[in-house]
């Protein structure tokens, strides 16, 4: 694995499977009377949270303190980063903290770019969401939750060949399906992007993905369907006409999800707009793995924390 | 995990999964297949006299080699209580003292068969040497609940403690040179006839 | 006025080496083995001469951020990169809306000495877009302004361009549009396209540069004025140009060399250093300008040469400032793209970098005139075998973001004469007295 997580597509095959593989013996640790493990003791973990995501946040500090780490959590908001501190000498003050690991939310798409190779830090830099760019360990939990259901025996030490994964909605600012059309199509799965033209990015085309934007006709062949948060306010940028226009034609209500096939599972990064991108019934059917999402968190962001800081770091190979 | 000639150069010992780059020719058989068997059910026997039947006995193979050595011993403590016995695994690499030595290793699988509370533990594994794979063992088995007492079966005792653990039930006990490797091939892992060789130079032989 | 000077052996224009010399800041003779009595000698060999270099589009930050450039070290370092007249744009602060704004600017260039600047005027109050600037004071005054651009922002009401078009013909005036309609570019960072797309940035859509463009050109041909489109950076604005030329209409348009060179693709690793309005475009606009450059259809390399602090890039990319400096490398980079392809000669470097910008502005001082007997000596001397390895610190512009940083650029300035004075000799600045 490369010594960041920036992007799903820093993955290879191997290294996807690695980490779920990984995810998945982890995954038992929460139901063991001690939830921990002592492998990250003496590491420290900055949560650096320019963007409030409580759900993000608390996965990653689970994560980290299952493994024995050290977090800090660094919240923009009433720090020294809301009275305008540069990322750069909030960087360095991690550094000097001696960050193992820096897990990075920012409004900005690439500020982690910027921190992992500008050389304000040493720690592995992960990217827990920049902007409307990329989530890469929220694709991994999809995959994982995916894989966990779609595959034969839980999957363990298999990639997601020639499943078909429906994703719907805000694709333009989703950094959810920037990560997971990357992380599906190295895992042999047939991505499709449904939304309407004025939500799916310029040079779609070029993606490895199917694109549609009829809902209807693609849901018969989906393994998986994911649905998208939709930001109210770009309606008001004249991204679709109405709310109810778009939940008409995007929407996954019971209908839909009963043309399905029937092992089919329904997932939504969070947190859900009900009624708008998916109706309350579907949401809480037993299609859903929404809640099952949260959980695969944790021990997806454990995994990942553990092969990028688990063992030695590349400082110390080379002492 | 666990591998076969478990040492105290842990940092700069070649991955047990990649090809061994020592010929088969150079490797002296110390057991062959028969004297395998016949020293699993030599401890399987001891670990039934010890804890006066299966009952309360729990058995957890170390991954990689110790797991199919476990469930050997399970087959064979069934054969004698005329029951089915099940064996388990234990990974230990998240306790391990030398993670930072290495970029971070992949899992192996941990399955328990049973709650392990108040009962007799028997970790099994197929090479002892520095100690510090059942350190790690231990801490592991303390997560994961409180045992009323934990033994220890090894296939082979080769020497070079680091750490005060001794092994209840030995296979053989194998005299070893440090420079030396003791080479474990099991069917069900290695996918070749059982064996434990030596590899390497003898103890009073060329250089290392 | 000056020393004489007498440059043995330069290719004028690229061509046989020739002597020129020069007294009292003119060029009295040029042939071979000239004599000159007194005169200090400058090594020419192997030289291109060119006239002095005028930049229609200079950033130099003076008055109000001086952190980031002045009139004094802009103007150095456009000495440094061969030009003996800058022109510089209106957006300081206060804004280059009045005549006594434009006054202190010109003033300033002249006590630095080191390179005339020409201001620019903004079209509008504040470049507010909403009220036009006092742009006959600016006309009439010491600084006797002729161009006239609210760069960095875009005058995009119709109605008001429209003004400002008609009003600048009573003093034969131009209007430079910073061509970016705003709405199609809210929160832009760089050019819309697949590079966007895959790295979430919003996109900078080539259409809200050339539906800018296409207005103004019909604007500009309906009053019957002048229009100067500045930073041209599309495949379809360099046509929409080609069609208004066609048509006869009075239309100019320049092109920086960051974007004859750089493509978005360098956005991918998110460095600021890259960040840029307009922004980089794809490698089909850059062969579409480099096209367009070479067939007359843009009249001028500008630099747009746009000085920016170390934090204001130093930071993440949607946080950081647009804009990078160009003073120092545009020749060099023109000769790589353009000279060094084949796609122009040295003479219509010449015309491209000095006498077509001077003509756009109307400036005097004898700049963007031929080296040849009688002209005032704006002459630079420029090795074009040389090649240099771009390392930021080596400017004289307060600022250091160069997009070239560890780039192989070939060519190097030997020596700038301003009005006959050296401003740069051997590569290096020399002391002038103002």
């Amino acid at each position: 694995m490369k010594k960041h997580l920036l992007s799903a597509g820093d993955l290879t095959r191997e290294d996807a499977i690695r980490v779920l593989d990984t995810a998945a013996e982890l995954l038992g640790v929460a139901q063991r009377p001690i939830k921990k493990l002592p492998t990250l003791r003496g590491r420290t973990v900055v949560n650096l949270f320019f963007e409030d995501s409580t759900r993000t946040r608390i996965s990653f500090e689970a994560a980290a303190k299952r493994l024995s780490a050290d977090v800090i959590n660094f919240s923009a908001k009433g720090s020294s980063v809301s009275k305008g501190e540069s990322l750069k000498d909030t960087a360095l003050t991690l550094q000097a903290m001696g960050a193992d690991a820096v897990v990075i939310r920012h409004h900005f798409s690439g500020a982690p770019h910027r921190l992992a190779a500008a050389g304000w830090t040493n720690g592995a830099v992960v990217n827990a969401g920049d902007g409307t760019h990329e989530h890469p360990t929220q694709a991994l939990l999809d995959a994982f939750t995916m894989r966990s259901h779609l595959m034969p025996g839980g999957g363990v030490g298999a990639d997601l060949e020639g499943k078909n994964v429906t994703i719907v909605g805000d694709v333009l600012h989703s950094r959810v399906a920037r990560s997971n059309a990357l992380l599906l199509h190295t895992l042999g799965a047939n991505v499709t992007l449904v939304a309407p033209p004025t939500l799916l990015p310029v040079g779609v085309d070029t993606w490895p993905v199917e694109t549609s934007y009829d809902l209807d006709e693609s849901l018969e062949k989906a393994d998986a369907i994911m649905m998208l948060r939709v930001q109210r306010e770009r309606m008001n940028a004249s991204y679709f006409p109405t709310e109810r226009e778009y939940s008409r034609r995007y929407g996954l209500d019971t209908t839909r999800m009963n043309r399905l096939p029937d092992h089919a599972i329904v997932l939504h990064p969070g947190p859900m707009n009900r009624g708008m991108e998916i109706t309350a019934d579907v949401a809480d059917s037993g299609r859903s793995v929404i809640v099952e999402q949260v959980t695969n968190g944790v021990a997806v962001r454990m995994a990942v924390l553990y092969l990028l800081v688990g063992g030695a770091t590349n400082e110390e190979e080379g002492s | 995990m666990v591998t076969p000639d478990d040492g105290p150069d842990a940092a700069a010992r070649p991955d047990p999964e990649r090809s061994d780059p020592v010929p088969p020719a150079l490797a002296r058989t110390v057991l062959d297949s028969g004297e395998i068997s016949r020293a699993l059910t030599r401890i399987t026997h001891e670990i039934l006299e010890r804890n006066h039947g299966s009952a309360e006995v729990v058995l957890l193979g170390i991954p990689k080699r110790g797991v199919p050595l476990a469930r050997r011993i399970a087959r064979r403590m069934g054969e004698v209580e005329g029951r089915a016995i099940s064996a388990g695994a234990l990974d230990v690499t998240m306790y391990r003292d030398d993670l930072r030595l290495k970029p971070a290793r992949a899992l192996e699988h941990t399955e328990m068969p049973d709650d392990v509370d108040d009962k007799i533990v028997v970790l099994v594994d197929d090479v002892l040497m520095s100690g510090r794979t059942i350190r790690a063992a231990l801490d592991a088995l303390g997560d994961l609940g409180r045992p009323r007492a934990v033994q220890l079966a090894v296939l082979i005792d080769r020497g070079h403690r680091e750490l005060p653990i001794r092994a209840d039930f030995v296979g053989k006990n194998l005299p070893t040179a440090l420079t030396e490797k003791v080479r474990v091939r099991l069917a069900e892992v290695d996918e070749v006839e059982d064996s434990v060789g030596i590899v390497g130079s003898a103890p009073n032989g060329g250089a290392a | 006025m000056s020393e004489q000077y007498l440059i043995r052996n330069a290719r004028i224009l690229g061509g046989e080496p020739t002597d020129i010399a020069i007294a009292d800041g003119v060029i009295t003779a040029i042939g071979a083995d000239l004599d000159l009595n007194g005169a200090i000698e400058v090594d020419a060999t192997g030289l291109v001469a060119l006239p002095g270099l005028v930049d229609l589009h200079t950033h130099l930050r003076e008055p109000g951020r001086e952190d980031a450039e002045t009139v004094l070290t802009g103007t150095q370092a456009a000495a440094r990169g061969g030009f003996t007249c800058v022109h510089a744009m209106a957006n300081t602060d206060p804004v280059a809306d009045t005549a006594g704004v434009v006054e202190q600017v010109w003033r300033l260039g002249r006590e630095a000495g080191f390179c005339d600047v020409q201001p620019i005027g903004a079209v509008t109050v504040g470049l507010g877009g909403t009220q036009l600037a006092e742009l006959g004071a600016m006309a009439d005054s010491a600084a006797d302004v002729r161009v006239f651009s609210d760069d960095g922002k875009c005058v995009s009401d119709a109605v008001l361009m429209r003004r400002a078009l008609e009003y600048v013909k009573a003093f034969d005036g131009v209007v430079a549009q910073h061509a970016q309609e705003p709405r199609l570019t809210e929160g832009a960072q760089m050019n819309e396209g697949l590079v966007s797309g895959e790295l979430g940035l919003t996109g900078w859509p080539a259409a809200a540069e050339e539906a800018i463009v296409a207005r103004d050109c019909v604007l500009a041909a309906h009053v019957g004025s002048r229009l100067h489109v500045c930073h041209l950076s599309t495949r379809g604005s360099v046509e929409i140009v080609r069609w208004a030329k066609s048509k006869g209409w009075d239309v100019t348009a320049e092109v920086t060399p960051h974007h004859l060179l750089l493509t978005d693709d360098l956005v991918r690793g998110y460095d600021p250093i890259y960040k840029v309005n307009p922004p980089l475009r794809t490698a089909d606009d850059v062969e579409a300008v480099r096209e367009g450059l070479a067939d007359g259809t843009i009249d001028i390399v500008a630099t747009d040469h746009a000085p920016h602090p170390m934090e204001d890039k130093e930071c993440e990319w949607s946080a950081a400032a647009f804009g990078m400096i160009g003073l120092e490398t545009a020749l060099s980079v023109v000769q790589h793209t353009m000279v060094d392809t084949g796609l122009l000669t040295w003479a219509q470097v010449a015309e491209r970098m000095s006498a077509a910008p001077a003509h756009i502005s109307r400036v005097g001082g004898g700049h963007g005139r031929p080296i040849a007997v009688g002209e005032a000596a704006h002459v630079v001397l420029y090795d074009d075998q040389a090649t240099r390895t771009i390392t930021p610190a080596d400017t004289a512009s307060l600022s250091r973001n160069t997009p070239y940083a560890g780039r192989e650029l070939p060519g190097r300035v030997v020596a700038t004469f301003l009005r006959g004075v050296p401003t740069v000799l051997d590569g290096q600045l020399q002391e002038v007295r103002s």
